[in-house]
């Protein structure tokens, strides 16, 4: 095992959309400061743009103004938003766009140089290549790429953030990255709840399945405020390979129909808007029909032409290519067979929903020197790839701006061995000990049943919770003895850890709201009801590292 | 099984470093075995992502979907230009489709 260790100004966490729009930012601004990022793969391919993308979902077109976009969002989310981080982020969302066209971004145009529509709030890209264009606008900059290192904690001095510790899983190597400012952009957090799919196709999910959630576990370790887990994102995807109906949804308008082939959300579900219902009614409404015997549902897709089959094939080998091989199968073509849907399993992200760190408008967290942006920080929902690059401007710009006075801290020697112990204990572990299949198998069958997974419908209630809270406490114990194999059997071993840390957390959110604010992602069956007055409230949570406890707190709406 | 590995044409990308597939797998799980073939860590981990078949430079790699996800064997492939990428689709049937989306220009272009 070597160490490395490295100085550096600025140390950015995660070199995904975020990540790698940082770095750029605060090369063009400051390019004499130095900067690392920090990756757990490779920045070319990372994170959950690896795929690639067809859309950029958040742009503010000229029939829409700051005001009907954050309207639109503050009614999806049930009146439950961070105003000033989502204007913050409207603001800037078509300059952004047109920095990472420059940077090579195919985008459709009309004939009058303005770009394709493809909803109210988004636009058509050739994004194949999206991640592959970023990484190389950033090989352009000064940065340290340090490619293939997983984070594993904040250096905390109990005050403030002072770098990061690090495990590189190709050299096994551990890294002590002291720097005057961290901004922390990993991404949400797939894999706390049982998949829909098992076996063999276990991580073929909706959400990068490598997205564990370790940018909200260091944060909670060293007592940050996070914000909004209770509020989980449940897409409403193509059934088995979690492709985007979005992409057919917008792409060529079909119908939603139950296996009657009632056009449900019209014929039922009037009263929640019908076909202009909220987004996570949409799939409360697919439940519902499933429950009621209608199931299941589709996109009614029969009725598209050739050519726009080809245009819907051609999106999504730009960012989805395993539904062309679901079509590819017999009898599954689009035109002959309508689309089934169906609900994944849950995920926690701040990208879609707004689980994450609690931030202020400089994108600065409540601990000193650390800032967070994209799908990690917390507050301003529908941000989606272009809104992180906005986040990410604004934590560039707001770093570079306190780091004149800040310094390099100098590292207590025993805080590096207790990391270091913790980081490679795994791998001295043998007979008796728990193991990390066990332990994500495990995690995911208790937040499965007792804290609102696809088996249990999404439903909660206070009696399960309680008992996911003594599972979760239970498993922590247990798994002070995890053992590894090898280097990334250790990097499994230590996102088990993240996500427990995670999961912690999140049933914690859900007990405390007690009120069915957005369904699915949040139906608590022993309080059916929105309860406006009591709850139009930010819930949130800091973790005592010290105590074991974690201390809700209510924070008002303009945070 | 999620990719499959065509030994007989995957050359190792020999001399280099580690082969693309190694460098480009968003989930560290490709990699390349003694022989100097590439080998996938674990199927049940892969993310059907596609990356490493783009970024195969022989076409040895290509996506499939798990036999419980679908019983009818459908594969495809891509091929990685400056500026498109082309795909192969062979269906169930044995029909084969082919694909050119448009991208930007790699590095060196």
């Amino acid at each position: 095992m070597n160490i490395v260790s490295i100085d550096t100004d600025i140390l950015i966490i995660g070199g995904g959309a975020a990540g790698c729009f940082a770095a750029i930012e605060i090369y063009k601004k400051s390019p004499n400061y130095q900067v690392v990022i920090m990756e757990k793969a490779h920045i070319e391919r990372s994170g959950c743009l690896a795929m690639g993308l067809n859309a950029i979902n958040a742009y503010l077109h000229p029939d829409q103004t700051p005001e009907s976009y954050a309207s639109y969002i503050e009614r999806q989310f049930e009146g439950i938003i961070r105003k000033d981080l989502v204007y913050s982020i409207i603001m800037g969302l078509n300059e952004v766009v047109r920095n990472v066209e420059e940077m090579g971004l195919p985008i459709l145009k009309n004939a009058d140089g303005t770009c394709q529509r493809r909803g109210k709030r988004s636009i058509r890209i050739l994004g194949e290549r999206l991640k592959p264009i970023l990484a190389e606008a950033v090989q352009k900059t000064s940065a340290r790429i340090l490619n293939r290192v997983v984070a594993t904690n904040f250096i905390f001095n109990g005050k403030r953030v002072c770098g990061a510790f690090g495990y590189g899983v190709k050299t096994n190597a551990f890294y002590i990255i002291r720097a005057k400012a961290v901004i922390v952009a990993t991404g949400g957090a797939a894999g706390i709840y049982r998949p829909v799919n098992s076996g063999e196709a276990r991580h073929l999910m909706w959400y990068c399945p490598w997205n564990v959630g370790t940018g909200y576990a260091m944060g909670i370790r060293i007592g940050a405020e996070m914000t909004s887990f209770e509020n989980r994102f449940i897409p409403l995807r193509v059934k088995d390979v979690h492709a985007p109906t979005g992409t057919i949804a917008v792409g060529v308008r079909p119908k939603n129909i139950n296996a009657r082939g009632e056009d449900y959300l019209e014929l039922y579900y009037k009263h929640l808007g019908g076909n202009r219902c909220l987004t996570h009614h949409r799939l409360l409404a697919t439940i519902e029909e499933v429950k009621a015997g209608r199931g299941p549902c589709f996109l009614d897709t029969t009725t598209i032409s050739e050519e726009e089959e080809k245009r819907l094939k051609k999106d999504y080998l730009n960012m989805n290519p395993q539904i062309i091989l679901l079509w590819a199968g017999k009898d599954m073509n689009p035109r002959k067979r309508p689309v089934e849907i169906q609900g994944t399993e849950p995920f926690i992200v701040g990208g879609h929903c707004q689980a994450g760190y609690w931030i202020d408008k400089e994108r600065r967290t409540t601990i000193q020197n650390l800032y967070a942006a994209g799908e990690v920080a917390g507050g301003a929902p529908k941000k989606y790839v272009s809104g992180s690059w906005v986040e990410a401007r604004i934590a560039a710009s707001s770093a570079l701006g306190n780091i004149k006075e800040e310094y390099l801290e100098e590292i207590d020697n025993e805080l590096i061995q207790k990391e270091k112990t913790r980081v490679f204990a795994p791998l001295t572990r043998k007979t008796g000990s728990v193991w990390p299949f066990g332990v994500r198998e495990r995690l995911q069958k208790v937040m499965d049943e007792y804290a609102g997974g696809i088996s249990m419908g999404y439903a909660l209630h206070e009696e399960r919770l309680l008992e996911a809270r003594r599972l979760l406490a239970s498993l922590r114990e247990k798994v002070k003895d995890i053992a590894a194999v090898d280097s990334y059997n250790l990097v499994e071993a230590l996102e088990c850890i993240d996500k427990i840390d995670v999961a912690r957390v999140l049933v914690e959110h859900l007990i405390y709201r007690k009120e069915t604010r957005w369904s699915c992602y949040q139906t608590r069956l022993d309080y059916p009801q929105k309860d406006d007055n009591r709850w139009l409230v930010f819930v949130n949570s800091v973790y005592n590292p010290y105590t074991d406890e974690i201390t809700m707190i209510e924070r008002p709406l303009q945070g | 099984m999620s990719i499959f590995i065509d030994e007989n044409i995957c050359n190792g990308c020999k001399g280099l470093p580690e082969s693309r597939c190694e460098r480009i797998c968003p989930g560290n799980l490709c990699y390349r075995k003694e022989n100097m073939k590439a080998d996938i860590r674990d199927q049940s981990a892969c993310w059907t992502c596609a990356c490493c078949v783009k970024e195969c430079p022989v076409q040895a790699i290509e996506l499939r979907l798990p036999f419980q996800i679908c019983n009818n064997h459908a594969s495809l492939k891509a091929r990685l230009k400056h500026d498109k990428t082309i795909w192969t689709i062979l269906d169930a049937e044995g029909n084969q489709e082919e694909f050119i989306i448009q991208a930007k220009l790699l590095k060196g272009d």
